[in-house]
């Protein structure tokens, strides 16, 4: 029996975005932000979007898929998913999702797509007032743990404490996302410059992290549209193709009240050699990686479990050389990322990502033909992804 | 006194009473985890099965609250209205040394600027919040 796999079987064809607000500002509602993502990764791809036949998403997207087949006039809806799992762990997965479906030809042409205006609803960095708390909840928020820092700090706490990492190591991931944002004009952060000093001298937010270690809060949407592998020429752009797709975590990290058995983790140990084994790729064939900055110790753990580097060599491999485009030993969050860009809950990442292969990016990596994306670190279940041009089929 | 402002969520035991025992424990000044009565093993936050051997056949077992800081964090953002202009505070996350290593989470009492060890030994000490409606008690730490 031949192995089973996804490689090279389906590709992006079309990816879109909204401009990027600060949280609260989009100045239309969270629909239609999804809309206007969608119709421009329609038109990215050169297709009537009428063609659409299914739609992925994550972290319950309030925008449901019947509404939006409905709102577009599609002929027919024929695949609706949703990745269960609160933050953005299941980013990569949606697009995962998506892509099996049209492996095995439940759907012809799947939407993956993330839209969120914090400012209509509730935002994730600030509690509601008042109340009780049951289940996990109560566990944590009498004690005044709620929000996702704080729920998440504690991880990132014993994995720098077991392994002696330097306030250093998390500095330079935020100084790459920054860096990157300088030369994108959709970055929220352009013309916003990050310095060593100013970093330093930022408050704390939860020790370890400081403000320029979380991400922001942001309005927007981005799309992405994937199709067979055999179609993928026809359209307008060049064929990312997906190598591989992995989501999951390990052995009882959901466990409640923080008693996963390895706590010092962001939750890859397992999903990460699933990735590679099903892209046939090692840790050293990739060009460049979009890691989701939820806040940068969740990153340094990502790309750790991730085979990058050993935990012990964090300190001498997280400078800001080597994480910067386009001559760093792992160029990383190339378009300023969730810290910088927009926190459109990594969406935007895998559209960077897509960039990359097509030689768009605005910190483009050379002759890059193996991209990662990984989504989502500490919570479960979170998601990585590895997208190759058509030389690495 | 409580460690932090009231104001905060009450925690309320869960609709189908799983954790309600360790609540009505902790009014009484008692700490309870669970533990299996089919293979004996803790288990920490509270679950209908037991994770090891699967039997349902689940118990509560009372602990001496001798613990040791396996993690913290010092939030200073407040997140929530109650905890406005009020900060820093700790959370420590302790290993129960006699309940087979199962974590609990809470505050570190004393100065919250104070320096915090990974391994440092901690004693549970009960916080009753008298006042609250419904009322209910919080477990706390303190070093040992």
């Amino acid at each position: 029996m031949s192995k089973r796999t996804l490689r090279g079987k389906v590709a992006v064809a079309g990816v879109g975005e909204t401009p990027y607000y600060r949280h609260g500002k989009a100045p239309v509602s969270e629909f239609k932000l999804a809309l206007q993502a969608i119709l421009a990764a329609c038109e990215d791809a050169g297709i009537d979007p009428r063609r659409i036949d299914g739609f992925a998403s994550y972290s319950n997207d309030r925008n449901d898929p019947s509404r939006l087949a409905a709102a577009l006039g599609l002929p027919a809806l024929r695949f609706s998913n949703m990745n269960w799992g609160g933050g953005g762990g299941g980013g990569s997965a949606a697009t995962g999702n998506a892509v099996a479906a049209v492996a095995c030809g439940m759907a012809n042409c799947v939407v993956v797509f993330r839209a969120l205006a914090q400012g209509q609803f509730q935002r994730f960095g600030a509690a509601p007032p008042g109340g009780t708390a049951t289940g996990e909840a109560a566990l944590n928020a009498p004690y005044g743990v709620m929000s996702p820092a704080q729920r998440y700090a504690m991880r990132a706490m014993r994995f720098l404490h077991e392994n002696r990492i330097e306030p250093s190591a998390q500095r330079a991931i935020a100084l790459a996302s920054y860096h990157h944002a300088q030369a994108n004009p959709r970055a929220v952060m352009h013309g916003r410059p990050l310095t060593a000093e100013a970093y330093d001298s930022s408050r704390w937010i939860v020790e370890p992290w400081r403000l320029f270690d979380c991400c922001q809060e942001n309005d927007g949407a981005a799309a992405l549209i994937v199709v067979p592998a055999e179609e993928a020429r026809d359209f307008r752009q060049p064929p990312a193709y997906l190598l591989g797709s992995a989501q999951g975590s390990e052995y009882r990290n959901g466990a409640r009240g923080h008693n996963a058995p390895l706590y010092a983790t962001s939750s890859f140990t397992t999903v990460a050699p699933q990735l590679y084994d099903m892209a046939g790729v090692k840790p050293a064939d990739v060009d460049v990686v979009q890691s989701y900055e939820n806040f940068t110790g969740g990153v340094l753990m990502s790309l750790v479990e991730h085979g990058f580097f050993k935990a012990e060599q964090a300190n001498e491999f997280l400078t800001p050389e080597n994480l910067t485009a386009p001559a760093g030993k792992l160029p990383l969050n190339t378009s300023g990322g969730n810290l910088a860009e927009c926190y459109m809950h990594g969406l935007e990442l895998q559209v960077e990502a897509v960039r990359q292969l097509r030689g768009q990016s605005t910190a483009q990596v050379p002759d890059a033909e193996v991209s990662m994306v990984i989504s989502g670190p500490m919570v479960t279940p979170v998601s990585s992804m590895i997208l190759g041009t058509e030389a690495v089929l | 006194m409580s460690y932090l402002p009231s104001g905060l969520p009450i925690p309320v035991p869960e609709n189908d009473g799983l954790d309600k025992p360790y609540w009505d424990a902790a009014r009484k000044g008692e700490l309870l985890v669970q533990r299996c009565k089919g293979c004996g093993t803790f288990q920490w936050g509270p679950e209908w099965i037991c994770h090891k051997c699967l039997s349902f056949d689940m118990d509560w077992h009372k602990v001496s609250g001798k613990g040791r800081i396996y993690s913290w964090e010092r939030p200073w953002h407040p997140v929530h209205p109650a905890l406005k202009g009020y900060g820093p505070y700790i959370v420590v996350l302790v290993e129960l040394l006699d309940a087979g290593n199962v974590r609990m989470l809470g505050n570190l009492l004393g100065d919250p600027q104070q320096g915090v060890r990974i391994g440092a030994g901690v004693q549970a000490v009960f916080e009753p919040h008298d006042n609250e409606k419904p009322p209910f008690t919080l477990v706390q730490w303190k070093l040992a």
